[in-house]
């Protein structure tokens, strides 16, 4: 009987944590590499338009976003309900698309202005002709590659 | 000298709790969206003095889409709905039975499948009123997109026995783009439907 009931004989051996900062400092590696501190706040919403054959963004660095939709509700008292275009932290008009899309590419490394893309995050009621007036100003600005934001739709009809 | 002295360890127990802190600030930040899309180029900005002379291509060549500030679609002169959209495009890149409204067929000397009868200037063109909603367009464009990559796929299976065209290799893909290029003219819209 008395094997059973040892008091205070052996003590469960602590465990040994000394790998445990590399661990964690490699999944922090991790996750600073994959994350891009170029996140910007949105004053629009949008609900993206989804669709069967989309085709993954290749570089995320060196694409420039402009999002067009109504306002969220917080700048709605302010800025109205008509839909808008977000390009960085404030509202923007058409024009100053140009500016917007020369700066973006001017900071970017020679190597990288072949790739250059503009991504268009745009909620699928805006009329087209904010989506077309974009467009031009993309073609003045010599930005040709574009990508047509989207979400995937599972099904395949 | 005396005595040598250890280095006392240094104590490294709070390294974890800093670099945890460390990365759930990184994991809150992070945003691991990948964003997808349907890529496109765009033409040109046209120049000065090529503003006269556009590129005349012939009427058989092009497949007008339109669409109305009311979301309705017209190819060609007939009211369609969106699902008529990827067999009409379908028919009109092919051309199977060579119809003579149909864009013409070219011999065209391709990369590993050798002659082949191309449509190769065929445009299908999307034009829209400043109305028309952004979500129809799209689905038009993925719907043509769709009508490529299905005559594409048939197309590796028929050669290449691999059902996919993703899977081929770059040369293979290269063929295949050569007999289906996507030709989604991307021209400007004209307003014949003021919105109200």
């Amino acid at each position: 009987m008395s094997r059973f009931n040892k008091n205070g004989g052996r003590e469960m051996p602590e465990l040994n944590t000394s790998s445990l900062p590399d661990l964690i400092f490699s999944v922090l590696f991790f996750f600073m590499m994959v994350t891009s501190m170029r996140e910007v706040t949105l004053m629009v919403k949008f609900d993206r338009p989804a669709g069967t054959q989309l085709e993954k963004l290749a570089r995320k660095s060196c694409t420039s976003f402009i999002y067009v939709g109504k306002p969220t509700e917080q700048y709605r008292s302010q800025f109205g309900e008509g839909t808008r275009i977000q390009i960085n932290d404030k509202y923007a008009e058409v024009n100053e698309i140009y500016d917007f899309i020369m700066s973006d590419r001017a900071e970017m490394p020679e190597s990288d202005k072949p790739f250059y893309t503009v991504s268009i995050k745009a909620d699928h009621q805006t009329p087209m002709g904010i989506i077309t007036d974009v467009k031009q100003v993309m073609r003045k600005a010599y930005a040709l590659k574009m990508v047509y934001s989207a979400t995937k739709r599972q099904d395949n009809n | 000298m005396g005595k040598k002295r250890k280095m006392p360890g240094l104590n490294t127990s709070s390294t974890a709790d800093i670099s945890f802190m460390l990365l759930i600030f990184f994991l809150v930040t992070t945003s691991m969206d990948t964003d997808a899309g349907l890529s496109r180029t765009l033409p040109k900005p046209p120049e000065e003095d090529q503003l006269n002379n556009e590129i005349k291509v012939k009427v058989r060549n092009i497949l007008n889409i339109r669409i109305n500030k009311d979301n309705y679609l017209m190819i060609g002169n007939d009211y369609v709905a969106l699902e008529d959209v990827k067999p009409r495009a379908k028919e009109f890149i092919q051309n199977p039975e060579n119809r003579p409204d149909l864009p013409e067929l070219k011999e065209h000397d391709c990369k590993l499948l050798g002659k082949r009868m191309v449509t190769e200037n065929h445009v299908i063109s999307v034009q829209t009123d400043r109305g028309t909603s952004y979500g129809v367009y799209f689905q038009v464009q993925d719907q043509l997109v769709a009508a490529y990559n299905e005559l594409r796929d048939e197309l590796s299976k028929q050669e290449f026995g691999v059902n996919h065209y993703d899977q081929l290799s770059k040369e293979q893909q290269e063929a295949i783009r050569e007999v289906y290029p996507q030709k989604i003219s991307e021209a400007e819209p004209k307003q014949y439907g003021k919105a109200l």
